[in-house]
């Protein structure tokens, strides 16, 4: 059941976690191949969001946690980020007091040239033209979407090697939704990002990538290419509703 | 009117040495959250040294000045690695009660080791007085005006111009989202605490250079510091600046002016009262906002 290729760039095995006494993931595994789109599917408190946690390292996890050949389970998250893993957090970790180009910039934090870093910023930037122009406005003053496309352009400042997208399509418009996911599927297609996306929008999340897995109470419960689980039975009753 | 410009000039050299300090009580609070009570005796600690450096071991004043900045930043940094950080997981009461105990410890502690009489520090300005339309004004308060603003200035560009600045602002308002940015937060709030310790030593070093100082002289300094930084505000870094010019101007017109009447006594007591009314009026402080947010 689980996809474990000698290829994979991210490999969970037998993850825990928890919240203080409460057990929020009961043993995943789990692979993200290079170059691949990946979607984490699940109802609310499946441990969807503690999965991310578990790999970016702001929630405590035992069980093996390998990025590119390296056990990555003792790192905090500063180290995480540096290893090239960019985690955008639910609710999207917008710098509401500054302005939308210094949170851009801030992408680049773990990078040391910083006229790449100005470069790269322009040219995530050009993604979303939409917040393109209002570069020097406070970023609080985005709405949802435009936050979202932010939070988005931002991470791929640090040149992400895994990209961690959690519930980007939470509260948007359906048109930004539809802007961010091709956005999303270019990013993947055409430049070869790998991405972990979790989402509660299941249609969406399936015609995005690649292959799936599906959450349930912190477990796998199963996996497999995503044009087969849009076709799955229980998953077309679960979560695509039809 | 020449009068009044004189007590201007008299003020605003005040004004900078509570600016300074000031300055560092907003930088800590935007990236602790606290207040640091013990703020006003770092800078007594390290005017202290700078005293040693000049009187014991023959350093140049501003060689000493320097160093003692160097000696400053450090003492900050670790101040915030081995005390701050440990005690921050316990809650902000804690830590609050770290910094008097740390107040009163360098209070102590600079009387054992340098004894509390009390002492004088040279001024690097000379005792002269230029004429400026009609104004006298002291050289030395000039000087001290000069290096408060310059000081301010540099820590302006600083956080506004540099990556570094940046990124010490995004860890104070955004800690999270900064770690998984891969930004070493706890790295930032050292350095944070670094420079207010920098600030302190200058406010503290340029109050020793008008006055003779002992090891309490910087408590006053403190409480019109952190009058100046809640009228401005307690987050805004100009609000707490222009506090202090305006406590600085305030109370030397209140002494030039009413002290025939009114007796230095009350100069503190009259200062912290118009304090609070301007604070009931604006709770935010003058300079105090509210951030724009759209869900």
């Amino acid at each position: 059941m689980i996809g474990a290729s000698p290829m994979a760039l991210l490999e969970l095995d037998d993850v825990e976690a928890r919240y203080g006494p409460i057990k929020a993931l009961h043993g995943v595994s789990l692979s993200v191949e290079e170059g691949q789109a990946v979607s984490l599917l699940g109802a609310n408190g499946a441990g969807k969001t503690t999965t991310l946690r578990a790999i970016s390292g702001t929630v405590r996890r035992t069980g093996d946690v390998a990025f590119d050949g390296r056990r990555i389970n003792r790192r905090p998250p500063e180290a995480v980020a540096r290893l090239g893993i960019s985690h955008v957090p639910e609710g999207r970790g917008i710098y509401d007091e500054l302005t939308v180009w210094e949170n851009v910039i801030l992408g680049g934090s773990i990078r040391r040239d910083r006229r790449g870093v100005k470069r790269d910023a322009e040219l995530a930037l050009r993604h979303f033209p939409r917040i393109a122009d209002r570069r020097k406005q406070q970023a609080g003053t985005l709405s949802g979407g435009e936050q979202q496309m932010l939070a988005l352009a931002r991470a791929l400042v640090s040149r992400p090697r895994l990209l961690l997208l959690d519930e980007p399509s939470l509260g948007l418009a359906p048109t930004a939704v539809s802007e961010l996911f091709r956005v999303v599927r270019h990013l993947n297609r055409e430049e070869g990002l790998t991405v972990l996306v979790v989402e509660q929008n299941a249609r969406i999340a399936l015609t995005s990538t690649q292959h799936a897995y599906v959450l349930e109470v912190g477990r796998v419960v199963l996996d497999g290419p995503s044009e087969d689980l849009a076709r799955h039975d229980g998953v077309r009753a679960s979560y695509l509703g039809y | 009117m020449t009068e009044f410009f004189q007590y201007v000039v008299v003020g605003l050299a005040n004004g900078g040495i509570y600016a300074t300090l000031a300055l560092a009580l907003v930088l800590i609070h935007r990236a602790t959250g606290i207040v640091n009570f013990a703020q006003g005796e770092m800078g007594m600690f390290c005017t202290f040294i700078a005293w040693a450096l000049i009187t014991h071991h023959g350093l140049p004043y501003w060689g000493a000045f320097f160093l003692t900045l160097v000696v400053a930043f450090f003492g900050g940094a670790a101040t915030c690695k081995l005390v701050i950080q440990p005690l921050s997981r316990t809650g902000e009461l804690t830590v609050v009660m770290a910094t008097i105990a740390l107040l009163i410890i360098l209070n102590g502690l600079a009387g054992w080791i340098w004894s509390p009489e009390v002492k004088f520090l040279e001024s690097p300005f000379p005792l002269e007085v230029v004429h400026v339309g009609g104004v006298v004004m002291n050289v030395q308060d000039l000087g001290v005006i000069g290096v408060s603003l310059l000081c301010v200035a540099i820590v302006f560009v600083f956080f506004r111009f540099t990556r570094l600045g940046l990124q010490m602002r995004a860890s104070a308002v955004g800690p999270a989202t900064s770690r998984l940015l891969g930004i070493r937060v706890g790295l930032m709030l050292s350095i944070g605490w670094g420079l207010a310790a920098m600030l302190s030593a200058v406010s503290g070093i340029m109050a020793a250079s008008r006055l003779p100082f002992d090891p309490n002289f910087m408590l006053i300094v403190l409480t019109y510091a952190f009058a100046a930084a809640v009228l401005g505000g307690i987050d805004s870094p100009v609000g707490s600046v222009v506090g202090a010019f305006l406590i600085g101007i305030g109370i030397s017109l209140l002494s030039g002016y009413a002290s025939s009447f009114l007796g230095t006594e009350l100069q503190l007591p009259l200062a912290l009262a118009v304090l609070m009314l301007v604070l009931i009026v604006r709770p935010a402080g003058l300079f105090g906002q509210v951030v724009v947010r759209r869900v």
